[in-house]
């Protein structure tokens, strides 16, 4: 560890009893990213699910929001160490858009407008624990915060919630995404504290 | 290509802080001393690494504002609104404080005496740091390659080294500065309050056919606007060298 | 919010703990569209896990650093090759070099 400065005490923060390890409570919503902000216009955008056979099964907008969607208050968590509690997101469940979906897959590969790619086992998709989200705090998701829609994953760390979400490959193998390949852990626990590789 | 720079084992080292020096009435300068310091070529810069009691730790860039002096160096700080180090390098540490830190790095975004080349400088707000380094280092060592700066800042409360710049202007022979104010200008400026454009860089600055290094510094958006207007007017982008800081400030 | 990318050059110092030479004044050529220029004018992502280089010709990742106590992991499949000056001699670097 470094010398302490007299004095800093970092961003607003506070750790707490009920965060995951090594987190700190922000009040802020810390915007990061690997690259420059896409800007999708909703006439284009297009949601595809491709399954291990080959199949694929696309959802324009309007078809994406006609799916049955929710109301739902999380928890975030980013690698970087902040959390923030309490966050509300208006989303389509991925057990929703999964239910349309012949699969026996394993895996998940998903990915982004911008080349972004993260992945997960689909059983971390299913049971109510992922939504496509298009809307935060009672308004559209904005671009920064990766609206039109992205991923939301709350019980993996926040680099898995990728954003601006356009689609997942089911896959019978492992595939791991951009971060995955360079250093970041494989499944992403945050009780777990599975930050990098071998954590 | 920029010579080979070995850099052998850079490790953080610690720095003392021996004087404090406002600026303006939010930027100050700090100086500290460094025991061991290898020195360091103008345009370069140091990172930061802050550490609060709870063990969290952060790392930030500044450029050097000083020339080479032995141990000494000094370092400028403008602070963010809502900044995490920012504010607290400009605000709360205070001398006898030690900062961890680590450098001289940075090998392209440098000025080194002795090549006899027209200097072209553009600064937006903070960026004048780094290039204040290179006016430094070019007095102290009788430099004789005219330098021509460009300095766009907000209003004139807003003047980094005001009395300095002054000065050096006067006395630097070979120095031309020019300071453009994006909000405001004093009573009677030749120029309006407005973004650095053409016309300013062709009046102010050097020509293209003299070749110029062209060093530009500020935030990002400043210098890419700044970089575009320059490669405009026909100055060689390879002639040209940039350094971003984010958002405002020291990066990030 | 968001933090614009800064360049290059904020990579001299994350760089400094894996190389010993400087590698932003490097000469990279971008794996994507084939581009060269300088690593310290590249575009970088410092705020996200990590610290993305892109081409600023293209905005193709050219270069990958995630540091985390005593490990690195460097990806640099977005370079074709990196052109460096290395010393002739060992005593060729100068103060500040």
């Amino acid at each position: 560890m470094g010398i302490i400065s007299r004095g800093f005490g970092g961003r607003n923060r506070s750790s707490r009893p009920d965060l995951p390890p090594g987190q700190y409570l922000v009040r802020d919503f810390p915007v990061l990213s690997a690259g420059p902000t896409p800007r999708i216009d909703l006439g284009s955008w297009e949601f595809r699910v491709t399954a291990e056979d080959g199949s694929i099964r696309t959802w324009d907008w309007a078809a994406f929001r006609e799916l049955p969607s929710e109301d739902i208050t999380v928890d975030l968590h980013c690698v970087t160490k902040w959390s923030k509690l309490g966050t509300s997101w208006a989303g389509v469940s991925m057990d929703a858009v999964l239910a349309e979906i012949a699969t026996a897959a394993e895996f998940a590969l998903v990915g982004s407008y911008g080349g972004y790619t993260t992945n997960l086992p689909v059983e971390d998709l299913l049971n109510g624990q992922a939504w496509i989200a298009y809307a935060y705090d009672g308004g559209d998701l904005e671009p920064e915060h990766g609206g039109p829609a992205r991923l939301l994953v709350p019980h993996l760390y926040l680099w898995k919630s990728a954003k601006w979400v356009n689609g997942i490959q089911l896959l019978d193998h492992d595939e791991p995404g951009f971060w995955e390949t360079a250093g970041y852990h494989n499944y992403g626990d945050p009780w777990r504290e599975q930050r990098y590789w071998g954590d | 290509m920029a010579r080979a720079a070995v850099l052998g084992r850079l490790s953080w080292r610690v720095g003392t802080v021996i004087e404090l020096r406002d600026e303006t009435p939010t930027a100050r300068t700090i100086v500290l001393d460094v025991p061991g310091w290898p020195g360091h070529a103008a345009g370069q810069h140091v990172d930061l690494r802050l550490t609060a009691p709870d063990g969290y730790s952060t790392e930030r860039s500044y450029s050097i504002a000083s020339a080479a002096d032995g141990d000494r160096l000094e370092l400028t700080v403008e602070p963010i609104p809502d900044g995490e180090v920012s504010p607290y390098l400009a605000g709360v540490l205070a001398s006898g404080d030690q900062l961890e830190l680590r450098g001289p790095v940075g090998g392209w975004f440098v000025w080194r005496p002795g090549t006899a080349d027209p200097v072209f400088l553009v600064a937006g707000g903070s960026g004048l740091v780094p290039l204040m380094a290179m006016i430094r280092a070019r007095d102290l060592t009788g430099d004789e390659s005219p330098f021509r700066l460009v300095y766009s800042v907000r209003d004139p409360a807003s003047i980094l080294y005001a009395d300095e710049l002054r000065r050096r202007a006067h006395d630097d022979h070979g120095l031309n500065v020019t300071c453009a104010y994006t909000r405001m200008a004093p009573p009677g400026s030749p120029r309006p309050a407005g973004r650095i454009d053409a016309s300013l860089l062709i009046a102010a600055g050097w020509p293209p056919d003299r070749r110029p290094a062209v060093f530009v510094c500020g935030p990002t958006g400043f210098v890419e606007a700044a970089a575009n207007l320059l490669v405009d007017i026909g100055h060689d982008p390879r002639r040209v060298k940039t350094e971003r800081f984010g958002s405002t400030g020291g990066s990030p | 919010m968001s933090q614009l990318p800064l360049d290059g050059n904020a990579l001299a110092g994350p760089l400094s703990e894996v190389f010993r030479i400087d590698v932003t004044t490097a000469i990279g050529e971008c794996a994507h569209c084939r581009r060269s220029g300088p690593i310290a004018q590249a575009v970088v992502y410092a705020n996200a896990p990590g610290m993305i280089a892109r081409c600023p010709s293209c905005d193709g990742v050219v270069l990958r650093l995630v540091r985390n106590s005593g490990r690195a992991w460097l990806d640099l499949r977005g370079l074709i090759c990196l052109q460096l000056a290395i010393p002739d001699s060992p005593a060729e670097s100068a103060p500040g070099d």
